[in-house]
Parts: C-alpha cells; structure tokens; sequence
C-alpha cells in the first residue's frame, strides 16, 4: 500500500463522510473548542461526564477528511472510558501519531484507532488528526466550569 | 524600464519567451519530489531565486561581506556601494521620484507596521477612520486593528462583490470627513483580484487621505509605476519578487517620511547622540535602525537585474496566457468551484471541492510533485465572505508553463479518485 493509500483508507473516508457522534449535546456537562490557526480547522467536543466515566460524548466542526476522521473515530473509542483510561488512549494516540511509539506496540494498544498511524508519513498532517484529542484533553481537565456556564 | 524599450521593438525583432530557457535560471525547479518531477505552484506564498541572485548572495559573503556606512575600509566601501545601488535599483524598478523614498524593510509586514505606528500613532487621533478593504491580508489588517486600540481610532471595511472586486460605490460612502487613512492591496493574495489602484487613490486624495498599496502580490506580476499610481506609501517583499527573503520594501513620499518619526531606535538612524538629545539621521536612514539586512539588499538587487534582462511585454503575455488556461481547465474538472473570478486577476487561481478539503487536496497533490498552498492563506475574512474554511490555491510565476497546469490538472483527478469522486 501507498503511503497515501495508508493515509485515506476507505475507513477514514467513511467516517469522513458519515462522522459518527456528530452533533451538538445540550446537556453536556464538559465541553472544549479545539482549533488550528495554521489551516483554520475548528473542533468543538461535547462530553457527558457522570460517575467517572464518559457516558456519552459528539464533535462538531469543520476540517480536513483526516481531522474529521480522527474525531469520529474518537468519540466511538471513547464512549463509556473512564478518564485515566481516555487518557492512557490520548497519550497512546499521540505517540502513535506522531511516530514517537513503537509502531506495533503502538498499534496493539490503540485497537481500532491503529488505521490513523499512516498520520506519522505526513508530518504536516499530524495536528489535523491530534486537534480533536487535545480538544477532549482540555474538556476532561478543568474546562468544566466553561461548559456549565452555558 | 526594459519593457518600455522592447515593446517599442517591431515585432519582428522581439524573441518569443522561451520558457524552457527561463527554468534553467532557477536550479530548484529541476528536482523530483515523491518521484516525481517538481511542479511549483506556490509563488504566492513565497517565489524561487534565479542563479544569479544565490551566486550573488555566495559571492557577497565569500568576498564582499563587511558593515555599512561606518567603515572607512575597503571592504566596507564596497558593501556600501553595492547597497545603495541596489536602493537605486529599486527606486527604478517602481519609478520613484527620489532615491531617499526608498526604505528597506523586513517584508511588506513590517512595512505596513511601520507606517501605522510612524505615521498612524502621530497623525490619528480617536475616532478617526481607516479604511480597507475585505480582502486584505492579516498583514494589512492586524497593523491597524492594533493602531485602532492605541489611538481609538476605527477601521472600516470596503465590501467586495461575489467575483472579488473592491466595490468602488461602498468605497466612495465610507470616505468621510473622520477618514484618515487607506490602505489597500494591490493584488489579492487569495483571490488574484487586480485592483484598480489608481481609482482608490484619487477618490482619497479628494479629499486629501493618504494611501497605503500592499504590493506584495503584485510586483512579481504587473509593472508597478508608484508615481502613476499616485499612492502615498507602497509595500513589498523581496522573496515573491524571486530575491531572498528577510528583506523588503517601504516605498513613501517624502513629504510624508519627512513628517514622520523614527520607527525603531539605534544605529544608523541618528545623526547625534548625547545623553539630553538625539538628532535623527535624513531620509532614509531614518527609518534604518541597526545593521540591515546587507545580503538581502544587494541580493535583491541581483533579483532586479535578472527581470530587467527579462521582457516584460512577454512575461505578462505568458502569465496572462497560464492563468487563462489553467482557469479554463479547472472549470472543467466537476465539482470544483473557482474562488476569485474577478475581470482583472494576477497569478492567482483559488479553488474549493464542494466535498473534499483543501488539506486533503493538497496532501494527495503533493505526493503528484505539485507544490500549492492549502488553508485560508492569512486572509480569515475572505474565506468569511465566501463560506469556505480554506482553499486549494496555485499561484503562478513567469517559469510556469502549460504542462505543469496539465499536471495539476490530472492530480485533481487523482484527489477525486481517492475520495470515491470519480
């Protein structure tokens, strides 16, 4: 497979056309904006945070076919993780993305997500398929009294 | 200026633009990337150098290199000489009126910073109007936003039509008695948009408000005459005009420079230090603080020699003829919509898919060998005004030829193959 095979898997493309959890959330009790000054991607991530685990989570935006994989693809994995497990996932993901992990190992942990470390062969793409995760990093850690206000 | 003498040629005598001939000017063009053959088309964003200038660059540093306007060697004399040449150079190449008017910059970015915090901070006062229009660059809109905070003063924005172009009645109702200052682009760097110049600066001058031309995208395309323009002050940088970056142009009246403060404080710009007062140096080492880019002047200069030996009635005849062809082939390709359709357009073609990206455009265009920029190129409120996040955007220089359209062309095609568009 091309490296730009390996980039645009029929998956990505899926859920570039039909994100999944794509949609506002009314009653989301964390929410984060996430956004590239350098291409104008813009990521807004609702999380429903309730007895330690994310009950339910959904992304809205506009970006690139790989950013709007990469937050789909999210919120599927993250759905019903508690946050030391969303994190180990983020820091997984993050190291996978930018080829900092061991490409295997890096694979195993991330299950599913693995299809998006074709990222790591186009380093101008890597913040495009990392802005969603550091948009739910920021949701989970302290951007709570931001969501509530609203 | 040489196209003046070779348009007055029969044209018998004129030889054609040899383009094939031209590239070999430019050594980074004959490279692979992915494989494949380098087809550049991002000029915009920044243009590539002749052999002239890099062997100017490397002759200055391996024999020339020495401080300005202090030595009393040889090496310096030299250094001087060859820096206030090519401020002369440059003087001819936009036909100003004196040589003083002609102040070099960082690029067009500080140019336009420097007028607003020189001119603007001494001459506006609150509630005092800018004007600009809606598809200037970040460039010349953050200068004045800032300056707008510092005095309270407003900036108001010229409204563009849907092909682009600066709408000259929503101008002439926004100049008023508070209207202090306009500045505008020449060219647009997302769109192409030529824009009629000469007209914006009459209508202010009516009334006596000073204007400012960002230049930046037009130097490389259109023969620039500041004094037929008529403009107060005219920006731009070295590195789209195929000389090195790091270094550009403030091209300003001087009526005005003379009226103005010193920018930035230090060497070269005073005339007499003490400890009570300091006398500020003569145009234009006024607004010269610190040892400048010596390099980058001498090698722009260099720039300036290659297109003087260039033919300008042909250049623009080439460029005229890539980005009619490239426009007629993209209309061509289904789906994709041409942002920027305005009568009068300079080496700029901006485009979207109504499903696909531009980064993921120009991800798979890259991995063709083509070279185009992706993203809302620093001007958010032109994608504003035409509800796009960003466009694809090719961006042409007079080494450009129709085979590389073709080429792009056909990574199009392949950018619609990956996303199932086929």
């Amino acid at each position: 497979m091309s490296e730009l095979d390996e980039l645009y898997q029929e998956v990505i493309l899926d859920h570039n056309k039909s994100p999944r959890n794509f949609r506002a959330m009314g009653d989301a009790n964390r929410k984060a904006e996430g956004y590239n000054p350098l291409c104008g991607d813009q990521v807004t991530v609702y999380v429903k945070f309730e007895d330690g685990i994310i009950k339910d989570i959904s992304f809205q935006g506009s970006g690139c076919a790989i950013s709007k994989a990469s937050a789909s693809m999210m919120t599927s994995a993250l759905k019903g993780k508690t946050e030391a497990q969303a994190q180990e996932l983020f820091e997984n993901v993050h190291g996978m993305l930018t080829g900092e992990s061991n490409q295997q190992q890096g694979r195993n942990e991330v299950g599913k997500l693995a299809i998006l470390s074709g990222v790591c062969k186009f380093p101008a793409r890597v913040k495009c398929a990392s802005l969603a995760w550091h948009t739910v990093n920021s949701a989970l850690h302290g951007q709570a009294e931001a969501a509530s206000t609203e | 200026m040489k196209a003046t003498t070779e348009m007055a040629k029969p044209e018998s005598q004129r030889k054609a633009f040899d383009v094939k001939k031209i590239r070999k000017d430019f050594p980074v063009l004959a490279q692979k990337v992915h494989g494949k053959a380098l087809v550049y088309l991002d000029n915009g964003a920044t243009s590539q150098k002749p052999q002239a200038v890099i062997d100017t660059l490397n002759r200055y540093y391996t024999a020339e290199n020495s401080n300005i306007h202090r030595g009393v060697h040889y090496l310096s004399e030299r250094a001087t000489a060859a820096y206030e040449a090519a401020r002369e150079k440059i003087r001819s190449f936009i036909n100003a009126a004196r040589t003083q008017e002609i102040i070099f910059v960082r690029g067009t970015t500080e140019a336009i910073n420097l007028v607003a915090q020189s001119y603007g901070r001494t001459f506006l006062k609150s509630g005092d109007e800018i004007v600009i229009s809606a598809m200037e660059h970040h460039s010349n809109i953050v200068p004045w936003q800032m300056l707008c905070q510092q005095v309270g003063a407003r900036l108001r924005v010229i409204p563009i039509s849907h092909d682009g172009e600066v709408v000259v009645e929503e101008y002439r109702a926004l100049l008023n008695d508070r209207t202090r200052f306009v500045s505008i682009t020449h060219v647009s760097n997302a769109l192409g948009t030529i824009v009629s110049v000469k007209e914006i600066v009459t209508l202010a001058h009516e009334r006596g408000i000073p204007v400012l031309v960002d230049g930046a995208q037009a130097v490389p395309h259109l023969r620039v005459d500041v004094q037929d323009l008529g403009c107060d002050f005219y920006a731009f940088s070295g590195h789209k005009l195929f000389g090195p970056t790091g270094i550009g142009v403030l091209y300003g009246r001087s009526e005005l420079l003379e009226r103005m403060p010193p920018y930035q404080g230090g060497g070269d710009m005073i005339s007499l230090v003490t400890f009570e007062k300091t006398h500020y140096n003569v145009l234009p080492y006024k607004f010269e603080a610190g040892t400048p880019h010596i390099a980058g002047v001498i090698g722009l200069g260099a720039a300036l020699d290659y297109l003087d030996g260039l033919d300008w009635q042909q250049l623009a005849e080439h460029e005229h003829d890539l980005i009619s062809y490239a426009t007629e082939q993209l209309e061509k390709v289904a789906g994709l919509r041409i942002i920027g359709t305005a009568r009068e357009k300079a080496g700029v073609l901006s485009f979207v898919f109504e499903q696909i990206h531009a980064h993921d455009v120009g991800t798979i265009l890259d991995q063709e060998g083509v070279a185009v920029r992706a993203g809302h190129h620093c001007a958010m409120p032109v994608m504003q005004r035409f509800g796009v996040p960003a466009t694809t955007r090719a961006s042409f220089a007079f080494y450009n030829t129709r085979e590389e359209i073709d080429i792009l062309v056909s990574g199009l095609q392949k950018v619609k193959k990956v996303f199932g568009h086929v």
